[in-house]
């Protein structure tokens, strides 16, 4: 279980993590969702005590993390694949952090087997591939058998074989009744895997809600129509007690998957169509709307216009 | 992980194992790993790993030795052959070894600290240790032990070859005293210097400028004295002489750059006063910041 209460954190002027309040749950995967520049990492760092909140408290289990006397058995974290000393072999580099916390060395071992990375255990880790690192990020996360699973952008960089990998292993850990809290900005991705979601952007929460619940609300499925003799569709729609919205241009749209009965309508009443066409929204839409306020960086298709009064304060002054 | 368990909350009843598991009220995944209270020594052993797993500390450490021996057997070498020590110390000789050699025992300071900054490995080591404190005291710990070990047994060496070697070349026969001040002495200051090292690393958080800042200091007084030829700067630059680092090195081998300055063991109780009052700042940055 972690818990965040009104976690803030100001860099200066700049507000990364807004008044975050939300707990993960144990048993099930969470997802922590946001575009790039949301503030996901920073918020994993204050969980980590890495970085000092300005406002607001976390804990975990209760505790805050810096009073966890074997963090490493209580919260395992892969914040950053490239946290390792390249010169250091992969079974070093877990042998230290096994020590740090008085596990037992044998985990070293089993944790490499579990990642797949026995046959590389002596090589040193800048020599490993992005993927491979990766795997030793899981690994370490994993040395302490922990109660919390922490992943920051755990498929990034990673092959198709990677990402699946991750995704089981993610539901596996749920199912043993452990805490999973894994970031990313993909929906896609999140709709996979997660079975709770947290939404935040520019720092501030947007959505703490269920993943049956968002799809619920947000996968929603209509029929989109288009024809010439669009008044006598509307009248003949009317009729029948089916709701129409009219979409842009000249088209309507009918919400739920009714495209039989709109067809078989049009053919009775002798109606020419020239679309009739089931949609669906995508979650990563979904996703894109809710978030579309507090994109940090966006990509400008063309150059931006350059203010009227630009230079005004300049030459003012 | 091999016990699977149904995934949502359990009641506690059905494990009474569990009791002096962690969480207490908060249910979830409970591991079949024994809870240790950590303590120091784990984060000793942790950094006993880490300094011993990577190449960098054998190069320097390697490069320490080579220049404090080799230069050691020239120096000693050069004086059997030709000269005379008239009535010094054979043990003097001793000193220019190590006077480069110090640049290795710096460098592995720095690297010990500021590398974890470089490759990002601090937050992975902050993460498995929350306490900074124990961090930066095990760190201490362990290059403080190593630096003092290898340099105290690679300066006996030399030592014991340049008193065998130069015996019948005019050379005193030193007391008791002057041979704890050559090794022991020495040692203590060498290890120190290289612990100031570690800690300017760790404040600066970057390897290559901890590096300079340090060879700078050593360096920088003397360079500096060097062009301070006005009348009136006479008594700052007598100061930079006497208290630069390689003139209070001298101090051990009574082979100092000028007659007044620190004499007997007080460049040891100087160094120490830095490395105490760089311990603390180092401590409370490393508190204060983010990872």
């Amino acid at each position: 279980m972690i818990e965040l209460a009104g976690l803030t954190k100001r860099y200066g002027e700049k507000v990364a993590v807004d008044h975050l309040t939300f707990a993960v749950s144990p048993g099930i995967v969470t997802g922590f969702l946001g575009p790039n520049g949301a503030g996901k990492s920073t918020t994993m760092r204050m969980i980590l005590g890495l970085d000092h909140p300005t406002a607001g408290d976390v804990r975990i289990d209760g505790k805050h993390y810096d009073q966890l006397r074997d963090p490493m058995t209580y919260i395992g974290a892969l914040l950053d694949a490239n946290a390792v000393h390249g010169g250091r072999s992969a079974y070093n580099h877990l042998l230290c952090l096994a020590q740090s916390n008085g596990i037992p060395t044998r985990r070293v071992a089993e944790v490499l087997d579990t990642v797949g990375l026995t046959a590389v255990a002596r090589k040193k880790a800048k020599g490993f591939s992005y993927g491979m690192g990766q795997r030793l990020g899981i690994a370490a996360a994993l040395l302490g058998d922990p109660r919390i699973l922490m992943f920051d952008e755990p498929v990034n960089g990673l092959d198709p074989e990677g990402i699946h990998w991750i995704r089981n292993l993610m539901k596996s850990l749920a199912a043993q009744g452990r805490t999973v809290f894994v970031s990313s900005h993909l929906m896609s991705e999140m709709a996979l895997t997660a079975d709770h979601l947290v939404v935040i952007g520019q720092g501030r929460l947007l959505a703490d809600t269920s993943m049956a619940d968002f799809i619920r609300e947000n996968a929603r499925s209509y029929v989109r129509i288009r024809s010439p003799q669009r008044e006598r569709l509307l009248d003949v729609l009317h009729e029948d007690g089916v709701t129409v919205v009219e979409a842009g241009g000249d088209a309507l749209e009918v919400a739920g998957g009714k495209a039989e009965r709109i067809g078989e309508l049009a053919t009775r009443y002798g109606i020419v169509l020239h679309e009739l066409s089931p949609q669906q929204a995508s979650l990563e839409e979904a996703f894109m709307q809710l978030t579309a306020e507090s994109v940090e960086y966006h990509a400008h298709a063309a150059p931006a216009p350059v203010p009227r009064d630009w230079g005004a304060g300049w030459k003012g002054a | 992980m091999s016990t699977h368990q149904p995934p949502m909350p359990q009641a506690p009843a059905a494990a009474p194992e569990w009791q002096a598991a962690p969480g207490g009220p908060y249910p979830g995944y409970n591991s079949p790993i024994p809870v240790v209270r950590t303590h120091l020594g784990h984060a000793l052993a942790s950094e006993w790993t880490k300094i011993r797993s990577v190449r960098s500390t054998m190069w320097t450490l390697g490069v320490f030795i080579l220049l404090v021996v080799g230069i050691g057997l020239l120096a000693g070498f050069a004086v059997s052959g030709s000269g005379d020590l008239s009535g010094q110390s054979p043990l003097t000789l001793g000193f220019f070894g190590l006077l480069i050699g110090m640049m290795c025992i710096i460098t592995l300071g720095v690297l010990t600290t500021a590398s974890e900054y470089g490759t990002g490995m601090i937050r992975t080591t902050m993460t498995a240790c929350p306490s900074r404190g124990r961090v930066l005291a095990a760190k201490s710990i362990v290059f403080f032990v190593i630096a003092f070990v290898v340099t105290l047994v690679t300066v006996s060496f030399v030592a014991m070859v340049h008193a065998s070697m130069l015996k019948g070349h005019g050379a005193s026969t030193p007391s008791g005293g002057e041979w704890l001040k050559a090794t022991v002495g020495i040692s203590l200051y060498i290890a120190l210097l290289g612990l100031l090292s570690l800690l300017v690393g760790s404040i600066i958080r970057h390897s290559a400028g901890a590096i300079t800042i340090m060879i700078g200091a050593v360096l920088a007084p003397l360079v500096i004295a060097l062009f301070m030829n006005a009348s009136s700067l006479e008594k700052v630059q007598k100061a930079l002489l006497e208290y630069s680092i390689p003139s209070q090195m001298g101090v051990f081998y009574d082979n100092t750059l000028s007659s007044s300055g620190p004499t007997g063991w007080d460049p040891l109780w100087i160094i120490l006063g830095v490395t105490a009052a760089a311990y603390a700042g180092a401590y409370a940055l490393l508190q204060s910041r983010d990872v």
